[in-house]
């Protein structure tokens, strides 16, 4: 029987708590989503976190470990524990709800300030667009698409943490993924929103975003994609 | 208005660093026989092709410096944006004007 036990610090309350410390058995292959759950499931049960898919599909289990934010679902404990210690806390540029649960919605509402939202420019009687895969535009789009919404980058940004009205670097990267869809009917209101105050010429180019990022997107790639085209215009040609 | 500035910044940074390479190079050519303001001004005045050059400079300047410095006040002072543009343009104009008299004292 393994009795090599793991000290985990983990934020109980909201912005005036603190770390408690709890002490589970350190298993061979345990990420720090089931530390977590252990933890509530055996020492605290009115512990309060997120998670739902656990595989990292879903990203609603980020939480700062030992100092970054993470997907604690994709995160082994051997990676990150420094010497057999593990500190989970809420993810930072987040207002607090309760221990390790964070409110999204000022991360949402970044979304719809950068243009997030797609706009079709065709009607349900037209055929559907055809859209080269290999189009330079398209494999543009695609290489920033794959974003699931964490906040990891969000959390991760210090423009953000120095200025809540930076839209930071998920919402800024989907409007650079809308800018280069031909099928988006408002490609100029999305870059123009994109480009407002708070908009990608607050971004100081730091990178944390893309050093974090869980799928390994390039935020910071999309941000300077966006500046870019401040100098050149949209393509016209659709 | 954001994008403009951005695009003003960029454009003038290219042109800046260009000039500023042939600036460097000047003075490095200009001291070869020890620096003298008798040598310096029988190469400027009346050379109108370093008018335009060191007038062009100070133009640039004048655009590029006090858009960066709106962006550093924005951030970190939170002073009211009115007063922040005030500012720059009070510091574009200080620019343009102790520039400019500095490009006509030796012309």
């Amino acid at each position: 029987m393994n009795s090599k036990q793991l000290s985990v610090r983990i934020w109980r309350g909201k912005d005036n708590g603190g770390l408690e410390t709890y002490q589970v058995p350190a298993r061979e292959n345990q990420t720090v989503l089931d530390v977590i759950t252990e933890v509530q499931r055996l020492h605290a049960p009115d512990l309060a976190y997120r998670f739902a898919c656990r595989v990292g599909v879903c990203g609603s289990c980020a939480m700062t470990v030992n100092g970054k934010p993470r997907w604690t679902c994709r995160t082994h404990v051997k990676k990150v524990a420094d010497e057999g210690v593990l500190t989970v806390e809420p993810l930072r540029n987040l207002p607090r709800i309760k221990d390790l649960v964070c409110d999204l919605a000022p991360f949402i509402d970044t979304w719809q300030k950068a243009g997030a939202p797609f706009s079709g420019n065709q009607t349900r009687q037209q055929p559907p667009a055809t859209v080269d895969p290999n189009s330079k535009a398209r494999l543009t789009a695609d290489a920033a698409l794959q974003c699931i919404n964490c906040a990891v980058c969000y959390s991760g940004c210090d423009v953000v943490n120095w200025n809540r009205d930076y839209l930071g670097p998920a919402a800024l990267n989907r409007a650079w993924t809308l800018v280069n869809d031909e099928r988006h009917g408002q490609r100029q209101q999305t870059f123009d929103q994109a480009f407002a105050d708070g908009g990608c010429g607050n971004c100081h180019s730091h990178g944390n975003c893309t050093r974090l990022c869980p799928i390994e997107l390039s935020p910071s790639q999309s941000i300077a994609g966006l500046k870019r085209l401040a100098l050149t215009g949209l393509d016209k040609r659709y | 208005m954001e994008r403009r500035l951005f695009v003003l910044q960029r454009l003038s940074a290219m042109l800046l660093a260009l000039l500023v390479f042939i600036h460097l190079g000047l003075i490095l050519f200009a001291v070869r026989d020890g620096l003298s303001a008798a040598e310096i001004l029988g190469r400027t005045q009346g050379n109108i092709l370093w008018a335009t050059f060191y007038g062009l400079f100070v133009l640039l300047v004048a655009i590029h410096a006090p858009i960066g410095v709106r962006k550093v006040l924005q951030e970190w002072t939170g002073l009211p944006a009115s007063t922040i543009n005030s500012v720059c343009w009070g510091f574009a104009l200080l620019l343009l004007v102790l520039g400019f008299r500095a490009v006509a004292a030796v012309v």
